[in-house]
């Protein structure tokens, strides 16, 4: 792991005893106390992930929105000043090369959360596209990844605990909206009311140089409602139980936004052009062959990623992207995607399990409901 | 890490308790403590006589599965009922509750292959 870059906060994960791993070149921890506790805490109580891997890419100037509309698949003039967005990135191919977070500043600065695995090839990608709008990279286009940590305090007493580091109202703030706060002594915080596990909560971003003690700052907050810090893992199962899309598995650079059921932010409006937008009308209109669904496992069992789904008799159907147990239901649940005829919900398939047909139903995500 | 002295041991990380010609398995603490939250256990072979080093069943973490071999050649003469429903009992107690199954042995020399527990300390760095 010698090549690897640290966080701000792996000391922290070391000196806690923390599993790690190498993950999109970042040491990160996997698990701590272990993953089913770290589950259920951060759904009933809450947990504190160090997520400082994402990527973080400034757009300023006048053309900011303009890149933004081009690049992205959601309608970016509908953020004002302190509205996330979540979005995604055609590839102008009919696929994906990312799902991010949109933030808006103010109408000429905007600052997107990418994923830590793509972080470069994301980069190269909005480098290529500034380019032919004839924006500035390093002035109109800035890549802070390096620069910037990120934490996320997550399940239903998150923001009561972190209410206790700041004198801002962050109780009052609306889902997905964001305030830049004085936050554990630490000026110019963006606390972030989004989060990747279901369970309420916000998401913080800071310079590295600022860190200083927030680690151990939240850490104390959030002793009397009982945080643990949460590991890669339970951060998995926590967004599968919600059915979230986790791009590498079930978005990737083959699959559209159509298909993926990611037609709520791929908007076809007049007065926003972007890249795919006629290949991804064309997909909404006549229909696609497949489709990304959940489904649950009726019998014992728990797909994985690339397991096949066949119908009942045994002919390929589909793909599973992504499986695990639900700490939660204590059954195995996944997204698949599904030819079409078998992505009703209520549909019964099956799930190839080391060459055992299980049943299984297409189900509506979430998986789990608080 | 919890190594017993009275147990044999695999380089897949497996305890075998004999007792004349059978054998109790199950999966060492330094295993459990590397799989995780152990969510699913699945033996399909009781009754069923097996080659040494094929597979006797899959056990399932949140984020793995892995198969386990019989280290000796015999009959799976049983399988640990509680691990259908609590499959954890093997992340808390791999050396008794958690033990997987009884093995009736059928070439006894087989056991030269396995490890002391001096041996296995050595191979997990205990």
């Amino acid at each position: 792991m010698i090549n690897n870059k640290d966080t701000p906060f792996t000391i922290f994960h070391k000196e806690l005893g923390a599993r790690m791993i190498s993950f999109a070149g970042f040491n990160m921890p996997i698990e701590y106390s272990g993953i089913n506790n770290e589950h259920i805490t951060v759904r009933e109580r809450l947990g504190v992930f160090d997520v400082s891997h994402m990527g973080e890419f400034r757009i300023k100037g006048p053309h900011a929105l303009e890149f933004v509309q081009r690049i992205t698949t959601n309608d970016a003039s509908l953020l004002f000043n302190g509205k996330v967005q979540y979005s995604c990135m055609p590839n102008g191919k009919g696929g994906i090369v990312d799902d991010l977070l949109v933030y808006r500043f103010n109408e000429e600065t905007y600052l997107f959360i990418v994923n830590a695995a793509n972080i470069e090839k994301d980069w190269n990608w909005c480098v290529t596209q500034a380019k032919e709008m004839g924006l500035k990279t390093g002035k109109d286009l800035i890549n802070a990844s390096d620069t910037m940590a990120q934490l996320a305090i997550q399940g239903p007493m998150a923001i009561k605990a972190m209410r206790k580091l700041t004198g801002y109202p962050v109780e009052d703030m609306e889902y997905y909206t964001f305030k830049e706060i004085e936050f554990a002594g630490i000026k110019d915080i963006i606390f972030s009311i989004t989060g990747y596990t279901g369970a309420g909560g916000c998401e913080i971003y800071v310079k590295n140089e600022n860190v200083s003690n927030l680690w151990q700052a939240i850490l104390d907050a959030g002793e009397e409602f009982g945080i643990i810090p949460i590991g890669l893992a339970a951060r998995d199962t926590l967004r599968l139980e919600m059915g979230f899309c986790l791009y590498g598995n079930d978005i990737t650079e083959k699959t559209s936004p159509i298909e993926a059921g990611l037609g709520w932010i791929t908007k076809f409006v007049d007065h926003k052009e972007f890249i795919d937008k006629e290949y991804f009308l064309k997909q909404k209109e006549e229909g696609v062959l497949r489709r990304l669904k959940g489904f649950e496992m009726l019998d014992r069992g728990i797909p994985r990623q690339h397991y096949e789904v066949v119908d009942i008799e045994g002919n390929l159907i589909g793909e599973v992207t992504s499986g695990t147990m639900s700490p939660m239901l204590k059954k195995g649940i996944g997204l698949a995607y599904l030819k079409k005829g078998f992505w009703q919900e209520d549909t019964e398939i099956f799930i190839r399990i080391r060459n055992k047909d299980l049943r299984a139903r297409v189900v509506k995500p979430p998986f789990y409901k608080q | 890490m919890n190594v017993p002295e009275n147990l044999k041991y695999t380089k897949d990380h497996e305890w075998l308790r004999i007792e004349n010609n059978e054998a109790i398995l199950g999966i060492t603490d330094f295993a459990q403590a590397e799989l995780g939250d152990i969510v699913f256990v699945e033996i399909e072979t009781e009754g069923e006589k097996l080659e040494r080093e094929e597979v006797f069943g899959t056990i399932e973490a949140v984020k793995t599965v892995s198969d386990m071999f019989m280290p000796v050649s015999g009959e799976v003469l049983e399988v640990n009922p509680k691990l259908e429903d609590n499959p954890d009992v093997i992340n808390k107690d791999p050396y008794g509750d958690g033990w997987m199954i009884k093995i009736s042995m059928d070439k006894p020399e087989e056991l030269n292959n396995l490890l002391t527990a001096d041996r296995y300390k050595e191979l997990i760095n205990a």
